[in-house]
């Protein structure tokens, strides 16, 4: 399936010429050390005593009993330590750049989730830390810029552009390319010039590993359906990728549709995206008709990404996964009702997988069962969830 | 001979760079003009992209400017079709890929080849992705122009023996902008070229006082401006084109020094 870092024709290597020998120099680190044992042992050891793997499988009986259908588990990534899955990401990454010598890492983020994943891990491996975010997004997540200075990390708002996530891409690229001897860029999703999107997807597959064996326990079968929200896509593909070659279980991504597919608000890559070569990769993009890459709008600062990771266009053309759009609106409705059915105030990102969870689980059979990857805890989004209520919550 | 290695020939090469649309297309027309009664060998025209990856912040507010002005591929390759009957000296197109691939190969290079242009630029396509380009382009006459960089190492003879038109040296790590210092060893970059091509080089990134590209031309056969004109332009705006005469001519003429 993959061959030069391609996923069918997605995927590839489009970068500026100055960071092509770090990229050929990080591919062939990464190969030697996920097969190196003692890397290997590193990395479980840190991801079972650092950040509290393996994460719980639970059962959300009220949730199911309440919508009448398929038995419902939540993937609890929201409970690993920094409250989201970018934890597994960038335990692998740091830990690589380490051993490749690097003292300083540099990173883009969203929601902020990802940035505090990597000043988290930067200040644990005792490097230097410096974080991208679009200025917009350090206003709508101004506690995860405080918690990533807490943690020894300089956070750049980053001004050019629409001022959010693609534009800290864009800025954290730059920063890199001026920058590689002592640098390492830990990209936070499964985005991105190849090595990026497999190695991402390597160290986010404990997700569904995990979540297998735990399922195959508990109910002695396959799951028939795994959900997972998708903006780059790093939660969903960790959550599908050992559950590929399983065709009886359905994959289902779940992208952020805004203020609603027609209004053209939204972040619906899959939904009305065209294929385009953008950010080092292959894949499809929200885009005009010259190419020129479309502001796109979410609730939710980690799904507002006008791109996908090059795996999920491939699964999706290929027919093996399916991608549907969900409204802010549906996942600030999922986002209170997982609060008040299961005491879980999970991430708005998530949010819109339980949204999915919602709409499909009444109509399956009750010895059926789905499981939904909470990616993250939703602390961060309690403030703006409010605001979108219209409730004033002096923040 | 090609017409981007024609523009070589006389000396050293001084090449400018200008984003189309800003601050309008017309504008644009009139500053290439100007580029080109003033000195300049070769024009490299910017197609504005939404997320320039490879630029500094000049160029990529440039950029913003003129997209917001509304330039679009078709109006920039309607303006170069009227230029191209103007001047004399090759054009060539620096754009990123996306905007390229949007267009459609076939259909892009055949456009490139009624208007005029000789060559191409895209940062973001390496050696590596480079054939997909490269047969639409080359069938259409259009020479796709690669880059070198300050960590190219190895890689400086592999792009070399397979460049066209001429070869770009980056001059420093990181984005596209004006620098104090330029502190890479391009001597040595230029002779690892120099072993596997003839084809000339030009140097580029950083690049704006005259002493900077007497300096460069003396090293290699070229020196490309981006940031400092696109500057003038967006402090001039419109009656940008009397500074731009002057700066060309005082660039180009400090790079025909380092020939003498």
């Amino acid at each position: 399936m993959m061959s030069r870092g391609r996923f069918g024709e997605f995927g590839g290597q489009y970068v500026p010429e100055t960071l092509m020998n770090e990229l050929i120099r990080l591919e062939k680190a990464y190969q030697h050390y996920k097969n190196d044992p003692e890397f290997c042992a590193e990395l479980d050891d840190l991801l079972k005593n650092y950040a509290g793997r393996p994460s719980l499988l639970y059962y959300a009986e009220r949730m199911t009993k309440d919508l009448g259908g398929a038995k419902i588990y939540l993937k609890r990534e929201d409970l690993n330590h920094t409250g989201a899955h970018k934890i597994n990401n960038c335990l692998g990454q740091v830990l690589l750049a380490k051993k490749m010598g690097k003292t300083r890492v540099i990173a883009e983020t969203g929601a902020g989730q990802h940035g505090v994943a990597t000043a988290t891990v930067a200040a644990l491996m005792n490097m230097e830390c410096e974080v991208f975010m679009g200025k917009r997004d350090t206003e709508r997540q101004a506690l995860n810029v405080y918690r990533m200075e807490l943690l020894g990390a300089k956070v750049h708002p980053v001004t050019s552009g629409t001022q959010v996530l693609k534009d800290a891409v864009n800025e954290t690229m730059r920063e890199w390319a001026g920058r590689v001897d002592d640098t390492h860029y830990v990209l936070g999703s499964v985005m991105g010039p190849h090595p990026f999107p497999t190695m991402v997807r390597d160290f986010q597959s404990v997700i569904s590993k995990e979540a297998r064996e735990e399922i195959l326990k508990r109910e002695g079968k396959l799951p028939d359906a795994v959900l997972a929200c998708v903006g780059g896509g790093s939660n969903a593909i960790g959550m599908f990728y050992h559950f590929i070659n399983d065709r009886g279980v359905k994959l289902i991504g779940c992208e952020a549709a805004g203020r609603g597919i027609e209004t053209g608000q939204h972040a619906a890559t899959m939904a009305t995206g065209t294929r385009g070569i953008f950010h080092g990769m292959h894949s499809y993009f929200c885009q005009n008709e010259y190419g020129q890459i479309d502001e796109v709008y979410s609730i939710s600062a980690g799904l507002d990404y006008p791109g996908i990771g090059p795996e999920h266009a491939y699964l999706r053309d290929s027919g093996r996964a399916e991608y549907v759009p969900v409204t802010d609106e549906e996942a600030v409705s999922a986002f209170e009702y997982l609060a008040k059915t299961e005491g879980i105030i999970c991430a708005i990102e998530s949010a819109h997988a339980v949204a999915q969870a919602i709409r499909i689980a009444p109509a399956m059979r009750r010895d059926q069962v789905i499981i939904v990857c909470l990616s993250g805890r939703g602390d961060k989004d309690v403030a703006s969830i409010a605001k979108y209520r219209g409730v004033n919550i002096n923040e | 001979m090609s017409k981007i290695r024609e523009a070589f020939q006389s000396g050293k090469a001084f090449i400018p760079f200008i984003t189309a649309g800003d601050p309008s297309i017309g504008d644009t027309e009139r500053f290439i003009q100007t580029m080109a009664e003033s000195g300049a060998d070769l024009i490299e025209i910017g197609i504005p992209f939404s997320d320039p990856i490879a630029e500094g912040i000049v160029i990529q507010e440039a950029d913003i400017r003129a997209l917001a002005a509304g330039t679009t591929t078709d109006l920039v390759f309607d303006m170069v079709s009227r230029v191209r009957g103007k001047v004399a000296v090759p054009l060539v197109f620096m754009t990123y890929l996306n905007p390229v691939y949007h267009y459609g190969y076939e259909k892009f290079f055949t456009r490139c080849e009624e208007v005029g242009i000789s060559g191409i630029i895209i940062p973001d396509l390496p050696y590596e992705e480079k054939a997909d380009v490269d047969g639409p382009a080359a069938a259409h006459g259009v020479e796709l122009i690669s880059m070198i960089a300050p960590t190219s190492e190895d890689r400086i003879r592999m792009i070399a023996k397979e460049a066209k038109g001429f070869l770009y040296v980056v001059s420093s790590m990181g984005v596209t902008g004006m620098r104090r210092n330029i502190r890479t060893d391009l001597p040595s970059m230029v002779r690892a070229i120099r072993d596997v091509t003839d084809v000339p080089c030009a140097i580029g990134f950083g690049i704006n006082t005259p002493e900077q590209a007497k300096k460069m031309a003396g090293i290699a056969d070229g020196v490309i401006v981006g940031s400092a004109i696109v500057k003038i332009v967006e402090q001039k705006g419109k009656d940008a084109a009397p500074e731009i005469a002057d700066y060309v001519r005082k660039m180009k003429e400090a790079a025909e020094e380092a020939a003498d």
